[in-house]
Formats: structure tokens, C-alpha cells, sequence
């Protein structure tokens, strides 16, 4: 028997993303895949899910802007454009 | 390749600048598409899009298509160019507008 509330959790589980991702997080994986990354994250509306990202690294020499931010959605290991909706990036060689 | 793959494929070859986005020029249904809408009129640019939200299987396929999880996604003479931040990077910086070839 499914009652509202459970009927509610999965819903949430299934298509909502589970919970907004704090900045913490976001860095924390950044930087485990680019070590020598600085990182600044805003948090654009204050709801833990409209984040502002930027990434220096001195791993991104050579590569294009695409490639660049491309290696930083690879760090976020396929989050962003689903549990991550809103992240706005910019990246930077020091 | 894909279905989706070789219908984006005729798009993105077919049309010198076109941008996939959420919505229509007109009415954007994302801050992100209408950020990049709002630039390539500011560039005067002549362009085609392509609403996603009307097209499941487009809206998948096009992040598969060029490795890239976000729409908006601009595209000229075939290229990929990028998303909404890399498109107002190469607009502030001039470069977008010599892509496009309206900053004359």
C-alpha cells in the first residue's frame, strides 16, 4: 500500500534531484580530479542549486575554452545538467 | 550513428549558426538560453534554433553529440562553439562577433 508520503519520496527520488549540492561538494570534486585547481564558487541564489564556478588551473594550458570546461564537467562526474542544474563556469589558466 | 546523432548532424551542417536551446527566440524557457539569445541579437547575428523541449530525443542526443551535459549549445559553419558562458566569454571578448563575422 503506497501512501501520500511514500508515494511523495518517490517521486522526489525518482525525478527531482535528492537535495541541493553544497559549494563544499562541488569544490571538493573539482579538486580531486584537477589537483592543482583554484577554486571560487558563488552561490548565485542563495538555494544551493544556481552556482557560479570559477576554475584556475594551470592543467588547462593548451586546451580550449570547450575542452576546459569540458575536463571540469568530467570532475563533476556527470552531475551537471542533472543533480546540478544551474552552474555557471569559467575557467582560467593562472 | 545514432538517429538522433545523424538528424543533428544535418542540422548543425545545414545551418551556418544555429543554436539548440530551451524555448523559442521569442520566449526562452531557461535564463541560460535566453542569456545566449540575448547575445546573438546584441551581434545582430542570423541564426536557426532548435527548441529541445519539443524533441526528447534531440534534447538527449545533443549532449552525447558533442560531449557537452548543458543546452543551451551554439554551433557555426559545423563547429561546436560552446554553451552559454563560453558564448558570452568570446562575445565580451570580440571574438564571438569575428566568428560570426558581424563586427564589421
Amino acid at each position: 500500500m503506497l501512501d501520500a508520503r511514500s508515494l511523495r519520496v518517490r517521486i522526489y527520488d525518482g525525478i527531482w534531484p535528492l537535495m541541493p549540492m553544497p559549494a563544499s561538494e562541488i569544490e571538493r570534486l573539482i579538486k580531486a580530479a584537477i589537483p592543482d585547481a583554484e577554486v571560487t564558487i558563488r552561490d548565485l541564489a542563495g538555494d544551493g542549486d544556481h552556482y557560479a564556478a570559477r576554475v584556475v588551473s594551470g592543467s588547462f594550458e593548451g586546451l580550449s575554452r570547450i575542452r576546459q570546461h569540458q575536463k571540469v564537467y568530467s570532475a563533476l562526474g556527470g552531475r551537471v545538467g542533472g543533480e546540478l542544474h544551474a552552474l555557471q563556469l569559467e575557467t582560467a589558466v593562472p | 550513428m545514432s538517429d538522433a546523432a545523424s538528424r543533428i548532424d544535418e542540422i548543425v551542417k545545414n545551418n551556418d549558426v544555429v543554436l539548440f536551446m530551451k524555448g523559442t527566440a521569442l520566449f526562452p524557457q531557461c535564463g541560460f538560453s535566453s542569456r545566449a539569445i540575448a547575445i546573438l541579437d546584441r551581434l545582430d547575428a542570423k541564426y536557426e534554433t532548435v527548441d529541445v523541449l519539443q524533441d526528447q530525443e534531440i534534447r538527449q542526443g545533443i549532449k552525447a553529440y558533442s560531449d557537452w551535459p548543458t543546452i543551451p549549445q551554439l554551433y557555426v559553419k559545423g563547429e561546436f562553439v560552446g554553451g552559454s558562458d563560453i558564448m558570452m566569454e568570446m562575445f565580451e571578448s570580440g571574438e564571438l562577433g569575428q566568428l560570426l563575422g558581424t563586427d564589421a
